[in-house]
């Protein structure tokens, strides 16, 4: 595997540069220092960094030589001055949380990356690793000198089987160009990688489930506190970052922590990924600054609705985060804005809905996703999302009855915050934004007995047909 | 009956190796993956054979290998053909490829394999590439933008024994080598 076999050339895949309309509101490559559009796609189009060759060429594994002239403290107030935030969802303050991870305990300190990326609508971590794989180990190495460790762990999704392997091959390449082992860079300093492929669980993702199943263990959350940063891997302090998340880091390193704060909005500093998934001409990942607004996005960038439909609906972080509408077009994208407009930036993955898409039938696919992935540990989430999909089921099939909707309302009030983690949110955003915002279209499907959209049902005509009776009858019906 | 042969047992120290001492259970997902390579399913002697390495009980390791859906504890094709319908494929048909590669195999809806042994058919949930949804995988590496066409020549394909071209990268010969692979041999 010596060359990067992606079939799909750079360069063929449409509206991959920022256009020079993009919108900057307080963008500092304007004037000087390096340039801020595009920082961790930037070389996406240069097939040469996907080896450890290419990628030095290009200047790389140079910010870990400054990291490693550098103390653990400024390290991480380098970080911290940046003012980056996690981008897998959460976006907690990254050097805040490096500082949290003691380094005087006794006990082994670990850095775990999770890679675990399964956040419906998501895939800007699986492009990062695909294409710079040695950006993300670069990163990885700096915050796991940063916070005196000497192990990293890569947690990676299993589904991911290409990305991983990309991935174990620049690890050997980078053992074997002196970046990790026991001597980092010929620093004294010992950093060893191990690469820890998950199995199918969306729930993994979850940062201390991801420590159980790296354990060896069920993917199953644990209660916090204690947090992973004090009593993580182990039972040792564990510092957990995202993918795109270390892939910052370097860029942070090399240009300051000042360069990078005045990039996009003083609160969510940086760019962005932004993968565009649904009904638009031209999906994919798009890296902007942090407050462009949706609008800029998807006409500058994704092409436009497809076929000149209109926008119904779009998720800003994934399936998990409350749907917005056409009329929040104008809204910008970064933690604030979209908190003030009612949802999550979360993974920043926008799924788009025209008016052709059912909005009952969107979120019943939700909800079963969120079943099938429940751990089972919690019981308001468990139960939940089952019935949660078994009363949206039966709106869709037709068979919806007047108190589904107060009783889909009461369901979600019981299930929110009331987990250990936060999948079970997750699964209410779905149905509450949609009751919220297209509550006409759920009222239209019992009025008339049927799926507006797809004419599916027994129709009013039919007032005394039964639903098919079992627990799967109706998502049998559905498919 | 032991599932693992003395070179696989000698692999399968190496995997745990990889872990600090006295934390080897931490080594259990890709040893289930290596016996799932030998059987095509993780079976019960599998199980026990992992429960042997790790010096716990079966009990312990079926609770985690039931788990996970990448683990298949019941008999599965020559191939699996993971179908992706959540959302942002199902948005762009992905019900129809879904259909397609049950009708194209003839594994029943919810059932283990077809008749002829060849394919197992699962509806998955999102394989992260939604910019080339419908997403299918055949023993887990991608096919983008796949219509039930060409959903049915895939099938075809590897009916003659045809390993067919990935979006990205390498693919497997079967769903056992991507179970080796996934243990963190043979790349």
């Amino acid at each position: 595997m010596g060359e990067n076999p992606r079939n799909d050339r750079p360069g063929g895949r449409g509206g991959l540069q920022a256009s020079p309309g993009a919108e900057q509101r307080r963008d500092a490559s304007a004037s000087d220092g390096p340039p801020s559009k595009k920082i961790i796609t930037a070389n996406w189009g240069n097939d040469e960094v996907f080896s450890l060759d290419g990628y030095r060429a290009d200047g790389g594994y140079e910010a870990l030589r400054t990291a490693l002239d550098m103390t653990s403290a400024d390290l991480i107030d380098v970080v911290k001055a940046s003012g980056l935030r996690g981008r897998g969802g959460a976006g907690f303050p990254t050097g805040v949380k490096w500082s949290f991870v003691p380094q005087d305990t006794g006990k082994p300190t670990y850095a775990v990356a999770n890679f675990d990326e399964s956040e419906p609508g998501t895939f800007s971590n699986r492009e990062l690793i695909e294409r710079e794989p040695h950006q993300f180990l670069e990163g990885l190495a700096i915050a796991t000198y940063a916070i005196g460790s000497h192990d990293a762990y890569v947690y990676c999704r299993g589904e991911f089987l290409w990305p991983d392997m990309v991935l174990r091959q620049a690890i050997a390449e980078a053992y074997e160009g002196g970046i990790f082992g026991e001597s980092v860079l010929g620093s004294g300093y010992e950093i060893n990688v191990i690469q820890h492929r998950g199995a199918g669980a969306y729930i993994c993702g979850e940062e201390t489930a991801l420590l159980s199943s790296l354990e060896g263990y069920r993917g199953q959350p644990r209660l916090r506190p204690p947090f992973p940063a004090v009593e993580g891997l182990f039972g040792c302090p564990t510092l957990i970052n995202n993918v795109e998340t270390l892939c910052n880091v370097p860029h942070i390193v090399r240009n300051g922590g000042e360069w990078f704060a005045k990039i996009g909005p003083e609160k969510s500093p940086g760019t962005k990924i932004f993968s565009v998934s649904g009904k638009v001409e031209r999906p994919g990942n798009y890296e902007l600054p942090m407050g462009t607004a949706l609008r800029t996005l998807l006409e500058e960038h994704a092409g436009g609705m497809r076929d000149g439909k209109r926008l119904k609906a779009w998720t800003p972080g994934g399936s998990s985060t409350p749907m917005l509408t056409e009329e929040h077009l104008d809204v910008h994208l970064d933690f604030e804005s979209i908190a003030a407009a009612g949802s999550l930036l979360g993974t920043g993955a926008i799924i788009v809905m025209d008016e052709s898409d059912c909005i009952v039938e969107a979120t019943r696919r939700l909800i079963a996703f969120y079943a099938h992935e429940s751990c089972g540990k919690c019981t308001p989430c468990r139960e939940g999302t089952w019935w949660g999909a078994r009363v949206l089921e039966r709106i869709e099939a037709g068979y919806g009855r007047q108190e589904d909707l107060p009783l889909l309302e009461d369901l979600g009030q019981n299930m929110l915050f009331r987990a250990f983690c936060a999948l079970a949110d997750g699964a209410v955003s779905p149905i509450q934004s949609s009751l919220k915002h297209f509550r006409d279209e759920y009222e239209a499907h019992i009025a008339e007995r049927r799926c507006p959209f797809t004419g599916r049902g027994p129709g009013v005509a039919n007032e005394t047909a039964e639903a098919p009776a079992g627990d799967r009858g109706l998502s049998e019906v559905l498919g | 009956m032991a599932v693992l042969g003395a070179e696989d047992r000698a692999r399968a120290s190496e995997i745990m190796a990889r872990y600090p001492k006295g934390r080897e259970r931490a080594a259990i997902i890709p040893l289930l993956y290596l016996v799932q390579s030998v059987e095509g399913h993780v079976t019960r002697d599998g199980l026990r054979d992992v429960a042997e390495l790790l010096g716990t009980t079966t009990a312990e390791v079926e609770a985690v290998a039931s788990f996970y859906t990448m683990f298949r504890l019941r008999p599965t094709g020559t191939h699996l053909l993971n179908v992706c319908t959540n959302l942002s494929c199902a948005l762009v048909g992905a019900r129809d490829v879904f259909e397609a590669a049950n009708d194209a195999t003839g594994a029943p809806h919810g059932g283990d394999v077809s008749d002829d042994g060849m394919f197992t058919v699962h509806e998955e949930e999102c394989l992260g590439a939604c910019d080339a949804a419908p997403v299918v995988q055949v023993d887990f590496v991608n096919h983008d933008k796949v219509s039930p066409e060409r959903m049915r020549e895939i099938i075809e394909r590897l009916r003659n024994g045809e390993v067919p071209e990935p979006a990205r990268g390498i693919a497997p010969t079967d769903f056992k080598h991507a179970s080796r692979i996934l243990a963190g041999l043979e790349e």
